[in-house]
């Protein structure tokens, strides 16, 4: 037996002798997935909804039933004036109104600009827009329906959101998701096995034994890049089988590019681990160093667009930011490697990066 | 005389503006238990890691078990064995586990293994919890356990870095039965430890005060030279403050 593979086997006893984590571990990414599928969602159902209609007519009539008929709305009730609105906003009853002047029959027969007003409750501000722009679409199909062949009207504005056309939270989160567990997996868990080594001697024997450092360190890790390729396949597969994600780009390019993110992963956990003295230290290290940006810098939660200039330059060197990018592409937006080597060839330049930088700080630690 | 088994020659270390150990010379003979004393951060611990390949000497030279520690260090590393305090056992591996890995990574082959394996159990009595779990034998059994692992792939030179601490009198006194058995086998033998009445066992043992040697000898020959009439008497005359005499 080669001493390279009876220090793997000696790493899988580890992981495998630790129940409860490895249930931890294989677990977490399927809980995640559910919780982010079910309760985490940007798509808005069931938004309720007030019209205020001071003089019932054909036209309000009609704009009221495409509202009734909506699946996206729950019409709570028709006013006739616009009074009760404040209090039916600030008790919760209602989350959006739309309110119709009083002269609208007239004002559609005849050229007068017609004033309808949209108002929606902006809390909470995702929501609020994404309200705001079910409602337009609705009041859009319904004005020109009235409006006919309106000789004021020229241009007709047809718009489409692609990829994503209904704007299903799944197709987002997932990729934020692989990030994440890939994070946790690949280098806070190697950050952490590594320094456990440290804390209980065994390193020293280790180091004064014929290994050589590299194959300590890759006898260390190359058990986590099988489990955290293990979590990437079983996060694909909830959200495949439950969500019905979209997979339109090549699964091979996907698995290749999860595959680097893992080494990027490893990468940064053996960083830490060359400074962490002890498990505890490796761990929040990994918390905050790693998870916390994985989290607010990659664009998996926050928008990446509406951050200040300073973050969006900092995002640059957040690994998750470009496997985001990539994973996006391909499970979304179909795209192919030659579409997206530009941000191929940048993760795998903070790869390299951090894997000499590693490999140097262990090498000088160790020897 | 019997061939040498480490040889230290003006062996330095400085680490910045600070010298932890300061051209220490000393040999250790094949088969001689030879004690490694001092006071916390007197030096030992680098002293060590310099003549296991660790830690690169700023000047000086060292020799162990027939190579250069700066340029053979490959070599040195194949022909020592290191048993430190922590016993260096993995709690959550069986202890058949535990001598496989161990022999894995001195490249033993499995049937080299398996023998040696049967043989070191039986020797020290633990045939029966061959499948326990390390971290559920107790503390005497492990260090002994230990001990025989570190000697798995028969080096000629063992390094113990204080390994009888924390173990009763009674388990300690036949730790180094253990040892005198294996130096009478031609391993030479450099042990620390706290223990000075330990140091006593020692065939012959130097005394490190701030990174250079201060006394060495056989016990009775340190002892005669301070006029002291113990070990500890000399060790606290050393390593107390202005009283070095």
């Amino acid at each position: 037996m080669s001493a390279f593979a009876g220090f793997v086997r000696k790493e899988v006893y580890h992981i495998l002798r630790d129940k409860q984590t490895l249930w931890i571990l294989l677990l977490m990414p399927l809980v995640q997935v559910l919780l982010f599928g079910y309760a985490v969602r940007t798509d808005v159902r069931d938004i309720r909804l007030a019209l205020v209609d001071p003089a019932p007519g054909v036209a309000s009539r009609a704009l009221t039933q495409r509202f009734a008929t909506s699946p996206r709305f729950q019409l709570i009730d028709v006013y006739r004036s616009p009074l009760p609105l404040d209090e039916a906003f600030r008790s919760g009853v209602v989350r959006q109104a739309v309110v119709l002047p009083a002269d609208l029959d007239r004002a559609l027969l005849g050229h007068a600009p017609v004033s309808v007003q949209l108002v929606s409750d902006a809390s909470d501000p995702n929501t609020g827009s994404i309200m705001q722009a079910y409602a337009t679409s609705i009041l859009r199909r319904w004005h020109d329906e009235r409006t006919g062949g309106n000789p004021g009207m020229r241009v007709a504005l047809a718009t489409r959101l692609r990829y994503n056309p209904t704007l299903e939270s799944v197709n987002v989160f997932v990729p934020g998701l692989i990030a994440f567990v890939l994070t946790i997996i690949s280098a806070m868990m190697t950050a952490i096995s590594i320094t456990r080594e440290k804390e209980t001697g065994t390193m020293e024997m280790l180091l004064v034994s014929p290994l050589r450092p590299w194959a300590i360190v890759a006898g260390k890790v190359a058990p986590y890049v099988l489990l955290g390729f293990l979590n990437v396949l079983l996060v694909l597969a909830a959200a495949r089988l439950v969500f019905q994600m979209p997979l339109r780009g090549s699964v091979v390019l996907l698995l290749a590019e999860c595959l680097l993110y893992i080494l990027t992963s490893l990468a940064l956990g053996m960083v830490i681990s060359s400074r962490a003295r002890t498990q505890r230290t490796a761990m929040i290290a990994a918390l905050a160093g790693l998870l916390m940006p994985t989290l607010m810098l990659s664009g998996f939660i926050f928008p990446i667009d509406s951050m200040p200039e300073p973050l969006r330059l900092v995002s640059n060197i957040v690994p998750a930011r470009w496997f985001l990018l990539i994973v996006r592409g391909i499970m979304v937006k179909g795209a192919g490697f030659a579409a997206l080597w530009g941000e191929t060839a940048v993760l795998a330049g903070i790869t390299l990066l951090l894997l000499a930088v590693g490999a140097r700080r262990l090498s000088v630690r160790l020897d | 005389m019997t061939p040498i088994a480490i040889e230290a020659r003006e062996l330095t270390r400085k680490f910045g503006d600070f010298t932890a150990v300061n051209a220490i010379s000393f040999q250790v003979a094949q088969g001689e238990v030879f004690g490694f004393l001092g006071a916390n951060g007197a030096g030992k611990t680098t002293a060590i890691r310099m003549l296991t390949g660790l830690l690169q000497p700023t000047a000086g030279s060292a020799t162990v078990a027939g190579h250069d520690v700066v340029h053979e260090p490959e070599q040195v590393r194949r022909r020592i064995g290191y048993m430190s305090q922590r016993f260096s056992l993995y709690d959550d591996l069986t202890v058949r586990e535990n001598i496989t890995f161990y022999g894995g990574i001195y490249g033993l082959s499995t049937r080299d293994i398996v023998e040696r394996m049967d043989a070191l159990l039986a020797r020290i009595g633990l045939e029966h919890a061959r499948n326990e779990l390390v971290g559920r034998i107790p503390l005497g059994w492990k260090q002994q356990l230990a001990f025989s692992v570190a000697l798995l792939h028969e080096p000629a030179v063992l390094f113990l870095d204080e390994p009888t601490s924390g173990v009763d009198p009674i388990t300690r006194r036949r730790f180094w039965e253990m040892m005198y058995e294996t130096a009478a086998g031609g391993t030479a033998m450099l042990v620390t430890t706290h223990y000075l009445e330990e140091a006593e066992y020692c065939d012959r043992l130097s005394i490190m005060v701030e990174g250079a040697i201060a006394a060495m000898g056989t016990p009775s020959e340190v002892r005669r030279a301070f006029g002291a009439d113990t070990l500890d008497d000399v060790f606290l005359r050393l390593t107390r403050p202005g009283a070095v005499a």
